[in-house]
């Protein structure tokens, strides 16, 4: 081996090295993370590959893969929205009411879904962005109005969902399940929409205020998007949510908002903002409803499951915080 | 002239004030609402709130945008852990309310520790502490509540000790002065002030930030778990979800006393104000016979309102 033979080694190493510095502790942690939950639930439960395995697990995941991906772009913004779980719920209520349980309203049901999370988000946006409020407690608060008026909405739980909406989740095109397929089309959707201006803004926005501000970027716009988009997600949330079980629920939302925040933070979200993307809300979802099912097959008592729920999801917050940069004041 | 405005504009006057146009308001509405009885009462109910809002006073003073969502289910916890023990016996009481404040302490620890150490945001510690303690509280009571007050705590808070007031009142009343000293008189306070209003400036002056920082959230834990002692003294029984509802409302409480959210700004008494204005509002919308979604619906827009006159944030351009 000749000198130039063995520097350029050296060279093509260090390059090979930079690169691989490059991907950041985060998105190595989670694609880690889900590579290992993935193999123990699959070991663990062996059914859980089967055609019919996926198409259910994935339904179940649906509606934590969206909200995460909603959380996603209000966290990459730089804020955070503790309401997306009371919005799931009401929309769905007002989905389920919209449809009243008869056939060839599945679309109607759909767009009021939508509609209902995007004005939801919508007055979170106008709250924070306008009115300059803490996100933080601000959400805290719309959250309580907007369970309070899912209850009056549907007052129980009950309603039936048309037989469209609820089947097309049980399909399958060409052997692969519409389930699975779905957390697919919400990736590509993104990869496919991420050059739009408003999502730079946002995370410009997210990144350093003052920066984008003196830049031009509209800052009070990007946040606003930020909660309308993340509104109107959550509100395809409450439609795989109704898909799923059926019928409606004005208590669905319960964990939701905690989760979505876990998920994002295991995907590799910084929560000062600016950092991440909704990939990795995707890949935080799946790892966090994998976990949960692992503790499921692994035959923990019932009343035992909160707790060691709750656990995980705090020590995927621990791990996250060993490998996101501190924060500098 | 000046002075006069200066108290006018003081949150503290403010909330007073809210709270004696809410009674006066009752009063018209339905007669009875302003009687002394249904007042002392709506003070009695207050109390649980009130104590739950001194640990989280302490939080939102400790700046970094500190908050604990987790002491509505501590309370909880500590209701359930010190009712079970009781069991409705006296002799057991004082050990009872040791257990539940001495569990209580250790999730307030363990918040602390990772807020400080592993830097967790505070909202995302104590909203997943919250997941773990309402795991907690299902493993403990198996999913049914049983245990009962013992009779000198109901009779503490239901009893009238002296003229008439409840002992649960002379209680609150003796806890605000001790924290206002605490905050006011003591190098504890002191610090805890100069960590919220400059986390960084503060380290530099030889404040123990991450000490202070882990005895503030060991304390809003604590107090959360007094608060729900108290309920259950109250209720008499148990319930599983005894206390969760309050989060909101202590929040609520927190920032209608005017502390800020920002931290270093503020004060307990507001806080106390706070959580009679809050119970007074709680108890009319019962009175109109307002149902149960109304009154959730509005204690969040209440808090969006006052946010929106106390708390709103600076703009980009200065």
């Amino acid at each position: 081996m000749t000198a130039t033979d063995k520097a350029r080694e050296i060279e093509e190493r260090t390059a090979f090295f930079d690169r691989v510095k490059g991907i950041r502790v985060a998105s190595w942690a989670t694609g880690l993370l889900l590579a290992a939950a993935a193999v123990v639930a699959a070991v663990l439960q062996p059914n859980l590959l089967t055609p019919y395995g996926v198409s259910s697990t994935f339904a179940t995941f649906l509606p934590l893969v969206l909200v995460a991906v909603a959380q996603s772009f209000v966290v990459i913004g730089g804020g955070l929205d503790l309401s997306a779980g009371a919005i799931v719920a009401l929309s769905s209520v007002v989905a389920v009411q919209a449809m009243r349980g008869e056939e060839g309203t599945a679309l109607i049901g759909f767009l009021a879904a939508v509609g209902t999370g995007f004005a939801c988000g919508a007055v979170n946006g106008l709250i924070v962005s306008r009115l300059r409020l803490q996100p933080l407690i601000a959400t805290f608060a719309t959250a309580s109005v907007f369970s309070g008026l899912a209850l009056f909405v549907l007052p129980t739980p009950g309603g039936t969902v048309p037989a469209a909406m609820t089947e097309t989740f049980r399909q399958a095109i060409a052997g692969v399940p519409v389930s699975l397929l779905l957390v697919v089309a919400v990736a590509i959707g993104w990869l496919a929409l991420r050059k739009l201006r408003v999502f730079r803004y946002i995370r410009a926005s997210g990144g350093n205020p003052a920066a984008a501000y003196a830049s031009l970027v509209p800052v009070a716009g990007a946040r606003f998007a930020s909660y309308a988009i993340c509104g109107a997600v959550c509100g395809l949330a409450a439609v795989a949510v109704l898909g799923n079980s059926g019928s409606g629920d004005p208590f669905i939302g319960g964990d939701l908002a905690l989760n979505s925040i876990a998920a994002v933070v295991i995907g590799g979200i910084a929560l000062r903002g600016g950092i991440g993307s909704p990939i990795g809300a995707i890949a935080g979802a799946i790892t966090l409803s994998l976990a949960s099912t692992i503790l499921f097959s692994v035959g923990l008592p019932t009343s035992w499951r909160a707790l060691a729920t709750g656990l995980v999801v705090i020590l995927a917050l621990s791990l996250s915080a060993l490998g996101a940069p501190r924060r500098q004041r | 002239m000046n002075n006069l405005r200066r108290v006018v504009r003081d949150p503290l006057v403010i909330a007073a004030l809210i709270a004696i146009a809410l009674v006066v308001a009752g009063g018209i509405v339905s007669p009875g609402f302003a009687s002394p009885d249904q007042i002392v009462n709506m003070l009695r109910v207050a109390s649980f709130l009130g104590l739950i809002a001194i640990g989280q006073t302490l939080v939102v003073l400790s700046g970094g945008e500190g908050i604990d969502l987790s002491v509505g289910t501590v309370a909880t916890l500590g209701a359930i852990l010190a009712s079970r023990t009781m069991a409705g016996d006296n002799a057991m009481l004082i050990p009872g309310v040791l257990l539940a404040l001495v569990v209580a302490a250790a999730i307030g620890v363990t918040n602390g520790l990772g807020i400080v150490f592993l830097k967790i945001p505070p909202f995302v510690m104590t909203l997943g502490m919250l997941g773990v303690v309402s795991g907690l509280i299902l493993v403990v009571t198996g999913g049914v509540a049983d245990g009962r007050a013992a009779p000198a705590l109901v009779h503490l808070v239901n009893g009238r000790l002296f003229f008439g007031i409840p002992g649960i009142l002379i209680v609150w009343a003796a806890l605000a002065v001790l924290v206002t000293l605490l905050l006011r008189r003591t190098t504890f306070g002191r610090q805890l002030y100069a960590t919220g209003a400059g986390r960084e400036a503060a380290r530099l002056s030889g404040v123990p930030v991450n000490r202070v920082l882990i005895t503030t959230y060991t304390l809003s834990s604590v107090f959360a778990a007094l608060g729900g002692i108290a309920m259950v003294g109250y209720s008499q029984q148990v319930f599983l979800n005894l206390a969760n509802d309050l989060t909101l409302p202590s929040i609520a409480a927190v920032i209608i006393g005017g502390t800020l959210v920002a931290g270093g700004v503020g004060g307990y008494l507001g806080s106390a104000i706070g959580a009679i204005v809050l119970t007074v509002l709680t108890s009319l919308l019962t009175t109109l016979s307002m149902p149960e979604w109304a009154r959730i619906v509005v204690q969040g827009a209440v808090l969006i309102a006052l946010l929106a006159v106390y708390g709103r944030q600076r703009r980009l351009r200065s």
